[in-house]
Parts: structure tokens; sequence; C-alpha cells
């Protein structure tokens, strides 16, 4: 067992902090009173930053040379993340594109694919966007009903509504999951697209959250024009295409979690310097349960990367390092707020904090779905029956509507909450 | 990076796990409550090389690191067996560091012809500022054990209570404090004038525990590195995390098979979410405090400023997962799993013992806490995203970004 680097890995390190160093000064400030403020500002300033990343070699390390990465493994990516931590430096603004969908698209995409977006999205030059998630949509994500309509000159159309979606504002393009075929089952007929951002018929709203923020957006689609070769991956083989953005996902979540900046030793500052609370049983007892979650993903994340390093695929028992994580920090700010009072929720991180985790339970799979997931794969217990199986979508919402009218007790009368959406589909049924 | 298993480590746990499967310790742990004997694991435990897991190779031991310690105390809780090296490996592990012309036969130790059992001494911390043992009943903890005189007339003397492997042991290693107020290793024969060790059970039958009382006996001082007498103490954290995690993975085991055939309604009960949600919640804590295990068994060897920290980590979070895990194991069985008859209540005795032995559960977790904040006080208001600053060999910092 070894956390130290081979000497390879010790001359990689140096090389990437010798470059952070000579740039570092090139770099946008994001705090302090130098801070860029004005946002247009930043999101430019941020771009030019990847950029410079790109050419110096620091975003997507792991990347193949051939479409302008490095060509190293996970542990190089980490070291990277490590120095530009270290350095107090941004790092790539475009991680979803460069982690997520890039790699996706390296694996589905054509050899045209290939060669016009990879090195714009690499450098900054043009930003992407994920559009997966629906309003009806989102755990149970094959239920998509973007639709897109091939036409006669094999070109298409595509309408709807995709939401979550995370720098939809400043994006060149996205990477969107559409029905293409609503007779057949669900998971069959559906395809993976690139869809321009600047389209005709392309709208994006801010979706503000609790915070008052609006970290993402939500995006209307209205009888968008695709070209024919828009389609990433077979036509029809859409699920599979986003299996596999979802498994870059998990990598991204599971080696970069703490990213976030939901370490202890922050939280700990937080009650250092109150005498009584730092002496406090009860508080000593809460931060000491939380460290230990939060240094426990730390080392889940090493245990992540030493099966990605023997070439092993990281499983979907990563994605309980995601529930530790929010979780733990839903408890640091809860202790932060008990120790410091109203004084907390004021103006500042830490009602941020207070403010994005309930969101973020359900960010990259909400924590019921993620335990279904693991329950069934990693421990083997037998999945909930399903009513869908096999069904052509185009007739499930019909059946849906029955079962929600069989589930519905004869004798119940009395209007409960959870009957608000299932009384009205139950009732539509029997109409 | 690396934090798989070697072929050696491998092996060494599957040695284990055959040893162990030879005596039917559930089956044991059963009757042993009803009065019968527990079986006497010490003579397997010396037949695989156990007792000198810590001992260098030089002085008759196997030389190993806390990680394969650690692996034997996993197999161990996998089926609740006690082969008493909770209590013979921090001894020894501690006599070893401490190995010169005084110590006692670390040869005898290593080869397991005599049996050492470590003196639970709780080092201070910035609230409880003093040396401490474990209360014999209530909050308030006791003085650490007194150090008088030197060389072949240093006596000890103190009580000591809850002490694991101390029935039998040949020797009693720990920590006394001496007339300027120093902690030093100690180490006291178990038939020595003035040693007396009571044995006694508690709820878990498994479990060797004695009360120790000692009354000017006769003791040798232990010319041990700085910071080695603390550290036996967080060696003994992290074994009994170790026991845990295995204890938790038995209990998981045998949940999820019976959540499978278990058929209600028509349906396995592990497709019901309830079932499905609870299971999966043990194994986050196991793979939690599994994870923390590795940070322990890393820290030992390669930060020992952080071992205070990591071991008690571990000892926080694989305490609490058996805890869940025992009460989830009954749950999920039923009323069945409440029934004598059932393993489930033997995995429940073993969790509520583990959680209030050397320190207990609720004080690792508070040392964890004593650990972030002294890191705290240490970085000052700076912003602690540098901590590795001037390492260049770094070992990986907490800033990754994303991939």
């Amino acid at each position: 067992m070894d956390l130290n680097d081979t000497p390879e890995q010790a001359e990689y390190r140096a090389t990437v902090r010798e470059w952070l160093e000579r740039h570092r000064a090139e770099a946008p400030v994001l705090e302090g009173p130098e801070a860029i403020t004005d946002e247009q500002e930043l999101i430019a300033a941020r771009r030019a930053w990847q950029g410079k990343l790109a050419e110096g070699g620091l975003a997507g390390v792991a990347w193949p040379r051939e479409y302008g990465g490095q060509g190293r493994g996970p542990i190089e990516q980490v070291i990277v993340n490590q120095e530009i931590g270290r350095a107090g430096v941004p790092g790539i603004l475009d991680a979803i594109g460069v982690g997520m969908l890039g790699p996706t698209i390296m694996a589905h995409g054509s050899e045209e694919h290939k060669a016009r977006y990879l090195g714009p999205m690499l450098h900054g030059d043009e930003v992407w966007c994920q559009l997966f998630s629906e309003p009806a949509a989102g755990s149970d994500l094959a239920a998509v009903q973007a639709r897109a309509r091939q036409q006669e000159d094999g070109s298409w159309r595509l309408s709807g509504q995709k939401v979550w979606t995370t720098n939809a504002q400043i994006a060149s393009f996205g990477l969107l999951l559409a029905r293409t075929d609503p007779d057949l089952p669900k998971h069959n007929g559906l395809t993976m697209f690139i869809v321009p951002m600047d389209a005709e018929g392309v709208t994006v709203r801010g979706l503000r959250q609790i915070s008052g923020e609006a970290e993402f957006n939500e995006v209307f689609f209205d009888d968008v024009p695709l070209s024919a070769e828009a389609p990433v991956g077979p036509v029809g083989g859409g699920w599979r295409t986003a299996l596999t953005t979802l498994m870059f996902e998990r990598v991204t979540i599971g080696l970069g979690s703490e990213g976030l900046g939901y370490r202890a030793d922050r939280f700990a500052a937080a009650i250092a310097s109150d005498p009584d609370a730092r002496r406090d049983p009860e508080v000593r007892r809460r931060l000491g349960e939380l460290a230990s979650e939060l240094l426990a993903v730390r080392f889940t994340g090493y245990r992540t990367l030493t099966a990605l390093q023997q070439g092993q695929t990281p499983g979907p028992e990563s994605a309980l390092a995601k529930v530790t994580l929010v979780n733990a920090a839903i408890e640091a700010g809860e202790l932060v707020a008990d120790v410091r009072g109203p004084e907390a929720l004021g103006e500042g991180p830490w009602s941020y904090m207070i403010s994005f985790l309930p969101g973020l339970k359900s960010a990259g799979g909400s924590e019921e779905i993620l335990r279904n997931t693991v329950g069934e794969r990693v421990l083997g217990l037998p999945p909930e029956p399903r009513l869908d199986k096999g069904i052509p979508f185009s007739e499930l919402r019909a059946r849906e509507r029955q079962a929600a009218g069989e589930a519905e007790p004869a004798t119940a009368t009395q209007g409960n909450g959870a009957g608000a959406g299932a009384g009205d589909a139950a009732s539509g049924a029997r109409a | 990076m690396n934090l798989a298993l070697s072929e050696e480590q491998r092996l060494l746990r599957e040695a284990a796990r055959g040893t162990l499967s030879r005596v039917p310790t559930v089956a044991a742990a059963r009757a042993a409550l009803d009065g019968e004997p527990t079986p006497d694991l010490w003579p397997a435990a010396r037949e695989a090389g156990w007792p000198g897991l810590l001992i260098a190779e030089q002085r008759g031991g196997a030389g190993l690191g806390a990680f394969d310690a650690m692996l034997v105390m996993e197999e161990s809780g996998r089926v609740l067996a006690d082969p008493l090296l909770l209590g013979h490996l921090p001894a020894s592990g501690l006599l070893d560091a401490a190995a010169g012309a005084q110590t006692p036969a670390l040869e005898a130790l290593a080869t397991g012809e005599q049996r050492a059992a470590y003196l639970p001494v709780r080092p201070p911390d910035d609230v409880q500022a003093q040396w401490s043992v474990d209360p014999h009943e209530g909050l308030r903890r006791g003085g650490a054990p007194s150090l008088s005189g030197r060389g072949t007339e240093a006596r000890v003397s103190g009580r000591l209570s809850w002490v694991p492997g101390a029935p039998g042991a040949d020797l009693l290693v720990g920590v006394a404090i001496d007339a300027d107020g120093k902690p030093a290793a100690i180490a006291v024969e178990g038939a020595a004038r003035g040693a007396s060790v009571k044995p006694v059970m508690r709820y878990d039958a498994t479990r060797s525990l004695g009360h120790v009382e000692l009354t000017d006996a006769p003791a040798t001082v232990l010319d041990a590195p700085a910071g080695e007498a603390a550290a036996a103490w967080f060696l003994a954290q992290a074994l009994l995390a170790a026991e845990s995690v295995g204890a938790v993975q038995t209990a998981l085991d045998v949940s999820v098979a019976y959540a499978q055939e278990r058929h209600t309604f028509g349906r396995p009960i592990g497709s019901y979410q309830a079932i499905k949600h609870g299971l999966t919640e043990v194994l986050r804590r196991l793979e939690n405090a599994r994870s923390l295990l590795y940070y322990a068994a890393w820290a030992r060897q390669d930060a020992p400023d952080e071992f205070p920290l990591a071991a008690s980590a571990a000892r926080s979070a694989a305490g609490r997962a058996l805890d869940f895990a025992a009460r989830e194991m009954i749950s999920v069985h039923g009323g069945i799993g409440a029934t004598w008859e059932h393993d489930a209540p033997l995995y429940f005795r073993r969790a509520q013992l583990s959680r209030r032995l050397i320190g207990g559960t609720a004080d690792a977790s508070e040392r964890v806490a004593a650990a972030m904040l002294a890191r705290a006080d240490a970085s000052g208001s700076q912003p602690p995203a540098d901590e590795q600053a001037g390492t260049g060999e770094a070992h990986p910092a907490e800033a990754a970004q994303t991939v």
C-alpha cells in the first residue's frame, strides 16, 4: 500500500507545479478584493484560462493525444487537479464537457464529430452542456420525451424541454438525449444528438434555486432543425451512449467530489475560534463523526483511483461516496449554524452551502435511485417489479394511469396528499 | 498510489480465514452465553504466526505492519472469534518499538509461548489534559497508573477496568505516569506480586476481559521512542475498527442472502426499497470504515502524525457501522432475528460491547474532532488548501477538482 508518488509521478508533479508557478498570474481571480465580478468578463477569463491550461497540457490529461490530450492516466489527472488546487487557481471551466461529454463523443461519435468538436471543447473555445434530464425524466432517465423526428432529407427536427442544465447559458453545444421512436420500448427508441445552442428555436432560461442563485437552466426546444450528422452513435442506440456518459460522470464525481470544498478542516476552522463550542462534547462528537465521513470519501476516492489504475472500471458503488459527501456536508452546515446561530445564515458561504445541499442530494442521480442501483448491482438484491419492461413507450402513460387506478383503494374518499397526482391519473383512466 | 492488497496480504487473509474456519466460533459464542467454555484460539493463532505479526524479524517475529494485523482482525471479526490479539498486538508492538536490553523476551512473545495484553491508557488531548483510563462505571475517567522508583526498583500502581485479553496474560504492557508527571511505557508480569487480574464477562461471551489491579507491582520501564506509547492506544483503536468491519461484512452478507430468499406479498423482501436502502446503508458505512482502515494503515507507516486522526476516524466509523449493521440484521430477519437460535443477536452483542471498550466509539469521534481542531489552529486564518506546502513528495491533496 502506497499513497506516495512514484518517481515518474513525482517528476510529473514537479513539471505541473512549475508550469502553474510560471502562469498563475494569468489565472482569473475568483475571490477577494481583486475578484472579477462581472459575469461576462468572468466567463471570458475562465475560457481563456482553460485555453492556457490546455496549451500547457493541464486540461484533458487523460484524453488521447490524437484529440489534443496528454494520453496519460487518471493518476496524472488527479495530480493536475491537486496541483491546481494547491496553486489556488481555477480549474477548467468546462469540466462537464472535458470530463464526460468529450469522452462520450470519443467512444460513440463519428470521425467527423471528433475532428470538429473535441479540439474547441478542450481549449474552452466552445463550452458544452449535458441535455439529459427532463421535468418528467430524472431518476427514470429513459422516460425522456424530447422528440426528434427525421425529415425526408435525413435531417432532424427537435421539440421538447430539458432541465437542470449547467452552463446552458454559455454553451455552444449540448449533448441531448431524445426519443426517436416512441413505438419501441422506452430504452430502445432513444438517440443521442449534438445540438447547437444557437440554433433557431432553442431558449435557455435560468432556474433560480433556494439560494436565489441560478446554477442551472431549463432549456426549451421548439422545432429546432438538426443536421443529418447530429446523432452520436446509432439512431436508436441512445441509451447505450447515455450510459457511457453516466459512467464518466461517476468517475468525475468519484475523483473530484472534494473539489466542492466540503472539507473537514474547513468546518473545524469555523468552530475552532469559539472556545465554548470546541470543548462541547456534543459539538465535538458531531464534528468528529462528519469529519470521519469526509475523510472516508477521500480514501474511497483513492481506492477508486487504484481500481482505475489497474484497468478496472469503477462500479456503481462509488456512487455511495457522493451520498456520504452530501450528507456529511449537510451535517456540517447544521453544526456550523447551530454553533454560530442566525449569524451563519446571513450573506456568505455558510448560508449558500446550506441552501445548495438539499438540491445536491438529487444531483447526479437522486439518493434513492443510487441506493436502488447499488442495492441491485453491487449487493445483488432483486429489482422492483417494473411496469415498463418491453412496452412501447407510447403505451406507457396509459398503463401508468391504469396501474394508479388499480392501486387506489376503492374505499378511499379523503383527499390525501399523495393522491393528488395519482388521483388525477386514476380518474383519467376510468373516464 | 496503490491501495490494493499485495499478494502476500491476500495470502495472509486467506490463511486467516482458513485457520478460523476450523473452529465453529459463532456457535461457540452462543454456547458460551449459556456457560460453556469459550474455545481457546491461542494455539491456532500461534500456529498461524499471528503473535509475532508486529515483532521484528530479528527478534523472531514476522516484522509485518498495522495493515497486516488489521487483515487478521477483520477475519476474526467476521466469525466473532477472539484470538486474543486485540490485547497482544498493541502490547507486543510497543515492546518491539522499545526493544533493548531491558525488554522482556520478545522471542517468547513472537512465538506465542508467552502472551501479552495491552493496558489501555488514553493519551491526552486538548480537553482531557491527562493520561487516563476507562471508568469502571459511569462517565468519569480514572487516572493513569503511577510509576515510582527506577531500574529494578520500578513499581506500578493503578486500576484498569475492562482490559481485553488480560486474564491469563503473561505480560501487561501500557503506560504509567512517573513522579515528574511524565508518561513511561511499562511492562508488568501478569504473575508478579502486586498484580491481580479478575476475569469478567459482559454481554458478549466471546470477549476475554479482565479488571487489572496493580499495587506496587514490579515493572520494567521500556525505552520506547516518543509517541509509541500513544501510538499503542491508536493501534488498539484501529484493530478494534478492523474487527468491527469484519463483523459488519458478515452481518451484511447474511442479511442480503435472507433478503433474496424471503418472500412477502409474492416478492423477495430485498426488492422492496425499505429493505434495499437499509442494506445499502450498511454497505455505505462498511465501505467508509474500510476506506478509513486504509488511511490508518497508511498513516501508521508513512504519516505517523496523522495516525491518531486516522485510527480514531476508523474506530468512529466502524463502531457506528457495526451498531447499524447489527440492528439492521435483526430487522431484516424479522422476529426470528431476535431469537436466541439466530446469529444476529450474537453480532448485536459484539456491537454493544465493542463500542464501549478502549475509550468507546464516541470518544474516538471526539478524538477526530480534536485532531481537526488542532489542524485548524495550526493553519490559523490561512485557507487550509495549502497543507502540503513544502512537501515535494506530496501525498494526495484534498484539492482534487474534477477530471
